[in-house]
């Protein structure tokens, strides 16, 4: 084939254009969608201008933030977009696929489903609050380098929140356990199998990790 | 239904942290005021702009209304004590594990964290015609889209449906049925006290609400007597998915034995009609009886005498029949492993 999709674009139509024109098509709407939600974005941001936010304090990863914050926003919505923390993702904004999860006091919540205004005075931890201040690893952390977890791993954060939570309650789960305690991520690829072994390979640092302190 | 990833329009956030406070927020303005507790049935509504109330109320700082206490000869639950701290309570597991096994089940371990025991039976229903903003009986109408030939009612109702066909989706509701608890309410009027069976409303009651609570009303407490204490405990849930789903159908049964002979009981199940359904002919029918599987037969086909299916729904009359022989029997047939 000659013609190279790149130029497609510029409006060099192939000579039998069916299949690549529905797949261009198919792109090109994923391109409105995002774009879509990146103008929602800047709403939003319109909106803080007009001065709907309220200054608040925060305490995220063990550090004091001050943020404004809309009455109506949610915590993944600030941590994404005012405090700069992605790696805390936004799968389906519906508390139905626990990519958003971060821990508030220990304990694992959807982000995508607390409402900001509703933490303060709440120990907010994300993905990049888990390793220690002198950059030791958290033993979720490195058991999902050890055994090389997940595999796109768009669901990560979400999945080692919940275990980091579940662990500290149970450091020493049997394997089902740890499929119950982490049963409210789901994993698109279906990489459940190396996801358990990760964990649970975290489990064992944490154990070496409570002995050692 | 399209998912919608802005933030939710506005709205003025109010968080009281006293009852009373409360109070007079709702009794200044009950029609605009949306309560809210854990917020994961609220979010739905307000992420979907389909319901746009002029103010939230969270009432999670509300620190009378949390919590589990001894009352009587039985316990006292606040309404926001979260699912898994009413899973997790030594009150509950010793004495009402029926309960904790009910909430156990409910939805995901996050959800459990955040989900209270008052927002789990005060929850409106999942029917999607309704959810999505269809203008149907329930949301005010004048037709179901679910009762239709072509109408998705796989999860619908099949007892008690009256031009509405949605179903009761809480876990932890049947328990409470089961175990005689009572409802608290406080109302502009002052405070009253419901069994928690007339908590929740059928289609021909009220089709636009689940349960009693008027706009201007707080469940104040659950509050649960000693009467079934460690009675023999049933509690089964079926669903599509091992997490996050609702009932199919879940029951939940409270049984005083003598030896093998039951001699009082309750059961509730949900799933099947619009309010969680309690089952008196069949708590009549088997006093007396021996608790073994002819029993729950009979039960059984007594409990689904007045079922009328839907046209997706008709798995639901052998299930019901099943969970209430099981029930009674005391012997769960099979078991799904996560």
């Amino acid at each position: 084939m000659s013609d190279t999709p790149g130029l497609n674009i510029l409006g060099n139509e192939p000579s039998n254009p069916g299949r690549r024109r529905f797949i261009q098509g198919v792109i090109a709407s994923g391109v409105a969608v995002s774009a879509m939600q990146y103008r929602f974005m800047q709403t939003a941001r319109g909106q803080s201008s007009a001065g709907a936010e309220r200054l608040i304090t925060l305490n995220v990863n063990g550090q004091t933030r001050r943020v404004g914050v809309l009455k109506q926003e949610t915590l993944a919505w600030t941590l994404r977009y005012k405090l700069g923390l992605t790696a805390t993702k936004l799968g389906c904004d519906r508390a139905e696929c626990g990519a958003c999860t971060v821990t508030l006091d220990d304990t694992a919540h959807y982000s995508c489903s607390v409402l900001t205004h509703t933490v303060r005075g709440k120990k907010v931890v994300t993905v990049e609050g888990l390793a220690s201040p002198d950059g030791t690893l958290h033993p979720v952390q490195q058991g999902v380098i050890d055994e090389q977890g997940f595999q796109c791993a768009f669901c990560m954060s979400g999945f080692m929140m919940a275990a980091a939570a579940f662990l500290k309650k149970n450091p020493n789960p049997t394997r089902a356990e740890m499929a119950h305690g982490v049963s409210g991520n789901l994993c698109r690829c279906q990489d459940y199998d190396k996801i358990l072994t990760a964990l649970m390979k975290a489990a064992e640092h944490t154990r070496r990790a409570n002995n050692v302190a | 239904m399209a998912v919608i990833r802005d933030v939710m329009p506005n709205f003025d956030l109010v968080q009281p942290a006293s009852l009373a406070d409360a109070r007079k927020l709702l009794d200044s303005d009950p029609d605009n005021v949306w309560l809210m507790a854990g917020g994961l049935d609220s979010f739905d509504w307000l992420k979907d702009r389909i319901r746009k109330p002029k103010t939230v109320v969270d009432l999670t700082g509300i620190d009378e209304m949390r919590g589990v206490r001894a009352w009587n000869d039985g316990i006292e639950i606040g309404p926001l004590t979260t699912l898994t701290d009413v899973v997790n309570d030594p009150m509950v597991k010793a004495k009402y594990s029926i309960l904790s096994q009910a909430a156990e089940l409910v939805a995901s371990p996050q959800i459990r964290n955040q989900g209270t025991i008052g927002g789990n039976v005060s929850q409106d229903t999942r029917c999607w015609y309704y959810r999505s903003g269809w203008p149907c009986y329930r949301a005010g109408g004048n037709l179901c889209y679910a009762d239709t030939p072509v109408g998705r009612n796989r999860e619908h109702a099949i007892l008690d449906a009256q031009r509405c066909v949605a179903v009761s989706p809480s876990d932890s509701a049947p328990a409470l049925i089961a175990l005689d608890a009572k409802f608290v309410i406080s109302t502009k009027n002052g405070e009253k006290t419901i069994d928690a069976q007339d908590y929740f409303l059928g289609p021909a009651i009220d089709i636009t609400h689940m349960t009693i609570l008027k706009p201007g009303d707080i469940l104040t407490a659950i509050r649960i007597p000693g009467t079934w204490a460690n009675s023999k405990f049933y509690f089964e849930k079926i669903r599509d998915r091992n997490v996050w789903d609702f009932p199919l159908m879940n029951i939940a049964a409270a049984m005083k034995m003598s030896g093998n002979t039951i001699t009082d009981a309750r059961m509730a199940v949900a799933g099947a009609a619009a309010r969680p359904w309690r089952l008196t002919d069949v708590e009549a029918q088997i006093k007396g009886k021996t608790a073994d599987e002819a029993t729950g037969k009979a039960a059984g086909e007594l409990a689904v005498k007045d079922a009328v299916p839907l046209q997706f729904n008709a798995y639901k009359i052998p299930l019901m029949k099943n969970l209430v022989k099981r029930a009674i029997s005391g012997v769960q047939e099979a078991t799904w492993e996560a």
